[in-house]
């Protein structure tokens, strides 16, 4: 399908790309509205206990103020049924209602909301609120919470590894005899997302109806939530968000502020905005959970894997069971009879973890893939071999053959591109002056999954179409590549299409996460569009006026918005002389798409290969990752340039994990020390060198109508654990916490 | 942020003026530390002067050079004469913060910059510095940035500039002028460790300003190096940071200037380190031995220890790339 006849394919400009550099993209904290008021939070400053007394007096009496709401004031919210939550929220616990009790469940909970004429009034109003709290020492230190881990509560339909212990085979007897074993224990750092643009809602009643502009990757679940929040029709909540600038994950869930936005406009009967501080976006939406893993293989003389044993223990908040895809790889990627994986949760005083790009395969790949090189050291065997001679055939979790699976190509191919036959395996043999170099790699995967989604198509008199969906672009390219998937199956130009996103007054759509959207998304763009151009075909077959009269479907082709036959090309009209003809203003469907059957016949997932060459200072231990060659095998893609940002995205992301990022609770209080992006540290232009990502052509038949199998969560799993194998590589040392440190290879 | 007012200054004397008839005045240079602190509610002036169109010259004279308080961090470091013959202050100006912040920051403003430590820049904890006596927070704290040496029980904070470890190894001088007058103050002894006395942080007196800062030229200075360590490569504080010019006539060092950043309670200069080299082989004996004697009264904290040997072995990086300077 990718020929040069299709835009699909085409490396195409983001069609929003003059509006953002221009500024003229609306995001939610630049809407503006009449008596717009402005919104400031008072978060708690202990971790757990109550409070005993809130002094609200001098904020009152503060200039500006419109008015102070605490659990005192506040409207009562309502919560939802568990068996009703949405995906994106925990399946075990109570999700935070704000300002509803005086239960102090982490640091940096909201305890108040100061509503000011200005923003500036509202933030120095809400220093002055002075909360007295009956301190119940919590449950700030991780290693404490880690020993008294437990396993997630079972719930009804839980997936085994995401909420239940999994074995296959006997992966104890495997170990007891195994020729070689590697038995390692691994811990990861929590991270925030720290997306470019801070969370943010207007909300604006008028009566019974509410408008959010919200930062939010579903419009549709906000929509749902506050009407249930506030007991309202869904019909009378309308959510607004044309525009997110970058979120990974952060904006899946509706977090308190969105419901504090909404309860202040109503408590003021005037329009609120609330943007989250920089400090405040840590503790309101969620962050990476920290991780400890034990990880134990067998292993043949000649490198065949006979066990697997994979156990994790995850952070969670004392509200909520936060779990996340740590094991699915461990039981999916290599071909192991026996396999056990076990997840256990510590529950600590902190706000709720929450998904982050590449959530739960991201930690546990870095895990697997860091011992599988440790066990290629062991075994003295190449670490690209020893996963070729485990490559699986098939899944081997539920036995189904793969819908597609390029990984053995991903290896070779960005193996050689890194020139890894140049590799001298053994550690510290690599130097150039004061640097040791090292090479590593491991693998990367996501599962392809697909949600059920819905679409409008408008064809117009002149020619042009519009494509409408309630679904979101939080910066991949959406815009831009169902514009192209739309063009493609209407026989239009890119030109001619607008794409219409992110708003609940249009059809609904599934959440942009999990790298769904495209096979979502996509797919259902593809069969309106489809089902649009079949329906002007049959216009044109039925009408006697039209040179197609009577012509034969299969032989009608449209091509820049017009019909013809493929062999008669001068036999045939456009889109817009027929609509004319018809006196059409529009010709409107809407269609929805789901998956089928496929998902029960086939297992699938994305793959990939990260290479990186590390440079460690052999006196001072930086790690500078000087070059990194990714292979990603994605299915079809829509379109290289905006896929090829995604992916280096994704592999800047993995650099953040593997060297930089890591939040700190000070253990004494579970306040987070590092609030801010001068002290919480994401990689700067000057820490990015050379990133080589491209892409294996691939064709799956199976995974939905246009062949795409998601990206953007493939291209940061496994990236650490590429650059932990290359620093043991240049070094000799065998770094099994992340975030690396100098201070780790003095 | 508290409100604040505001006066801006036509020249110095009134500048002096302005900030003697409001109580709690600060001058306002670039910002980039004061405003920031203000929204923290660390700083909580009722008045800001400002400051930033005075002295802003860069003057080269015959035997030094003399840079007025409001200069840009930017404008100095690209300066010609300092690239060429201060290379060590340029390069300390250019491993700060961002170029959006240094064509912010002024000379004067970068010598009374803020520590970055995290317990004093959130209100929230008990800190020496903000509240005598309230406390140290960073003590048995998260302390892996804190400072090893002038230390006490009082405070670990370290100080942050960059640009002040190039002055220190430099003998810069430092011109005020204050309701006493004009005087000149020797960049050592400008800055008084955080841990003898949390609060004062200089010997500048209230309503004080610094107009310009001299720097002695001398033909070595060209032969000088700033070595900054840090996790990132960019817009990162130091964890250790070196500030080295070597004399070297024949094949003896015959004068060393020494100073560390991120590792001291203010700008460290290692004088007795300087003294370790003069007169020996410009080699790695004499790099570790000097190095040895600059950490020697290095106290580590709960986090921190591995910047004792960081800094040795930074101190030994950056005097062998001077040595090798052409």
């Amino acid at each position: 399908m990718a020929t040069s006849e299709t835009i699909c394919g085409q490396p195409m400009d983001r069609v929003d790309g003059h509006l953002k550099v221009t500024g003229r993209a609306t995001y939610a904290a630049d809407v503006r509205l009449d008596k717009l008021a402005y919104a400031a939070l008072v978060l708690s400053t202990v971790s757990s206990g109550r409070i005993k007394h809130i002094d609200s007096a001098p904020a009152e009496k503060s200039a500006g103020v419109l008015a102070v709401i605490t659990h005192h004031n506040a409207a009562r919210l309502h919560s939802q049924e568990q068996e009703k939550r949405p995906g994106v929220d925990p399946e075990v616990g109570e999700p935070l209602s704000p300002l509803q009790d005086a239960v102090i469940r982490y640091h940096g909970q909201p305890v108040a909301t100061v509503i000011s004429e200005t923003f500036v009034q509202a933030t120095y109003a809400a220093s002055l609120v002075h909360v007295v709290y009956e301190d119940s020492s919590g449950i700030n230190d991780f290693n404490a919470a880690a020993a008294k881990a437990k396993p997630p509560t079972p719930v009804k339909g839980g997936k085994p590894g995401k909420s239940a212990d999994y074995q296959r085979g006997d992966s104890a007897a495997a170990l007891a005899k195994a020729d070689v074993r590697v038995d390692a224990k691994y811990s990861i750092a929590a991270e925030h997302h720290n997306p470019m643009e801070l969370h943010a809602t207007v909300a604006s009643w008028d009566g019974a109806r509410l408008t959010l502009y919200d930062k939010t990757q579903w419009v549709d679940n906000v929509q749902e939530q506050v009407a249930l929040a506030f007991r309202l029709d869904k019909e009378n909540v309308r959510v607004i968000s044309p525009f997110v600038g970058g979120a990974f994950g952060a904006a899946l869930r509706v977090w308190p502020h969105v419901l504090i936005a909404a309860l202040a406009a109503r408590h003021v009967k005037r329009p609120v905005k609330l943007v989250l501080t920089r400090s405040q976006n840590f503790t309101i939406p969620g962050y990476r959970p920290k991780y400890l893993q034990n990880v134990s293989l067998a292993a043949t003389r000649e490198g065949t894997l006979t066990a697997i044993e994979h156990e994790g223990i995850g952070q969670t908040s004392i509200y909520e069971e936060y779990t996340e895809s740590l094991l699915d790889t461990t039981r999916q990627l290599y071909a192991c009879p026996n396999v056990k994986t076990h997840y256990r949760l510590a529950a600590m005083n902190v706000n709720t973890p929450a998904s982050m790009r590449g959530p739960g395969e991201v930690s546990g790949v870095f895990a697997l893939e860091s011992a599988l090189d440790e066990l290629a050291v062991a075994l003295k065997v190449d670490p690209v071999e020893l996963r070729l001679r485990n490559f699986a055939k098939e899944d081997p979790e539920y036995n189904l053959p793969w819908s597609s699976n390029s990984l053995q190509a991903c290896y070779r191919q960005a193996a050689q591109r890194i020139g890894w036959d140049q590799r001298t395996p053994a550690p510290r043999s690599m130097s150039d002056g004061n640097q040791l170099i090292g090479y590593g790699m491991a693998t990367a995967t996501w599962p392809a999954k697909r949600l059920p989604a819905s679409v409008r198509v408008q064809l117009k008199q002149d020619g042009s179409a519009s494509i409408e969906t309630a679904g979101s672009d939080i910066g991949p390219g959406t815009y831009t590549a169902l514009t192209q998937i739309a063009a493609d199956a209407l026989g239009l130009a890119a030109s001619q299409v607008t794409v219409v996103l992110g708003d609940t007054n249009l059809p609904t759509a599934p959440v942009q996460g999990g790298s769904m959207t495209i096979a979502s998304i996509g797919s259902a763009v593809h069969e309106a569009a489809t089902a649009m151009r079949n329906k002007v075909i049959k216009l044109a077959q039925e009408d006697p006026q039209s040179p197609l009269h009577r012509a034969v479907a299969s032989d009608i082709e449209v091509k820049a918005g017009r019909l013809s036959l493929h062999k008669a090309p001068h036999t045939g009209e456009s889109y817009a002389q027929l609509l004319q003809r018809h006196r059409q203003e529009t010709l409107e469907l809407t269609h929805s798409s789901k998956p089928g059957d496929e998902t029960k016949k086939y297992a699938m997932r994305s793959f990939g290969a990260h290479f990186v060459e590390v440079r460690v200072d052999r006196d001072l231990g930086n790690v500078r990752v000087a070059r990194v060659v990714s292979a990603f095998a994605a299915g079809r893609i829509i379109n290289p340039k905006t896929a090829h940002s995604q992916a280096i995205g994704g592999i800047v992301g993995g650099i953040g994990m593997a060297l930089l990022e890591h939040t700190r609770w000070d253990s004494r209080n579970g306040r987070i020390v590092n609030s801010n992006l001068a002290d919480y540290h994401v990689p700067v232009h000057a820490d990015i060198h050379p990133i080589e990502a491209f892409f294996i052509e691939e064709t799956d038949m199976y995974s939905n109508p246009i062949g795409t199998k998601g990206l953007a969560e493939l291209s940061i799993v496994g990236v650490a654990a590429a650059i932990a194998n290359a620093v043991y590589h240049a070094t000799g040392k065998r770094l099994r916490d992340l975030p690396i440190t100098l201070e780790s290879l003095l | 942020m508290q409100q604040f007012s505001y006066s801006r200054a036509p020249d110095i004397a009134a500048a002096l003026q302005q900030s003697k008839d409001h109580g709690e005045s600060k001058y306002l240079g670039g910002g980039t530390t004061l405003l920031d602190c203000m929204k923290l509610h660390v700083e909580t002036p009722a008045h800001l002067v400002d400051v930033n169109h005075l002295a802003n010259r860069i003057e080269v004279k015959s035997t030094t050079i003399r840079i007025g308080a409001a200069v840009r961090n930017s404008d100095l470091a690209y300066h010609e004469v300092i690239r060429t013959k201060f290379p060590v202050l340029s390069e300390a100006l250019l491993a700060g913060a961002t170029p959006q912040i240094r064509n912010m920051a002024t000379v004067a403003g970068n010598l009374l910059q803020r520590t970055r430590c995290t317990y004093f820049r959130d209100t929230t904890w008990p800190c020496n510095k903000r509240e005598p006596d309230s406390g140290c927070s960073a003590i048995d704290g998260f302390n892996r940035s804190h400072a090893i040496l002038g230390t006490s029980d009082k405070c670990i904070a370290t100080h942050p500039s960059d640009m002040c470890v190039a002055l220190i190894a430099l003998d810069a001088v430092i011109e005020a002028e204050g309701p006493r007058g004009k005087r000149q103050i020797p960049m050592r002894d400008f800055h008084v460790a955080y841990g003898e006395d949390p609060i004062k942080e200089s010997v500048l007196e209230a309503g004080e300003l610094i107009t310009a800062v001299e720097i002695p030229e001398l033909p070595f200075y060209a032969r000088s190096h700033y070595l900054k360590v840090r996790d990132r490569a960019s817009f990162e504080f130091a964890l250790v940071s070196v500030a080295a010019a070597l004399q070297i006539e024949g094949d003896r060092i015959t004068g060393a200037r020494l100073a560390l950043g991120g590792v001291g309670t203010k700008p460290w200069r290692a004088t007795e380190a300087e003294q370790a080299l003069v007169g020996r082989h410009p080699d790695e004996n004499a790099f570790v031995e000097a190095a040895g004697v600059a950490l020697r009264d290095a106290r580590p904290q709960r986090d921190n220890g591995f910047k004792i040997e960081l800094a040795k072995r930074s101190i030994c990086r950056a005097l062998g790339v001077v040595a090798r300077m052409k």
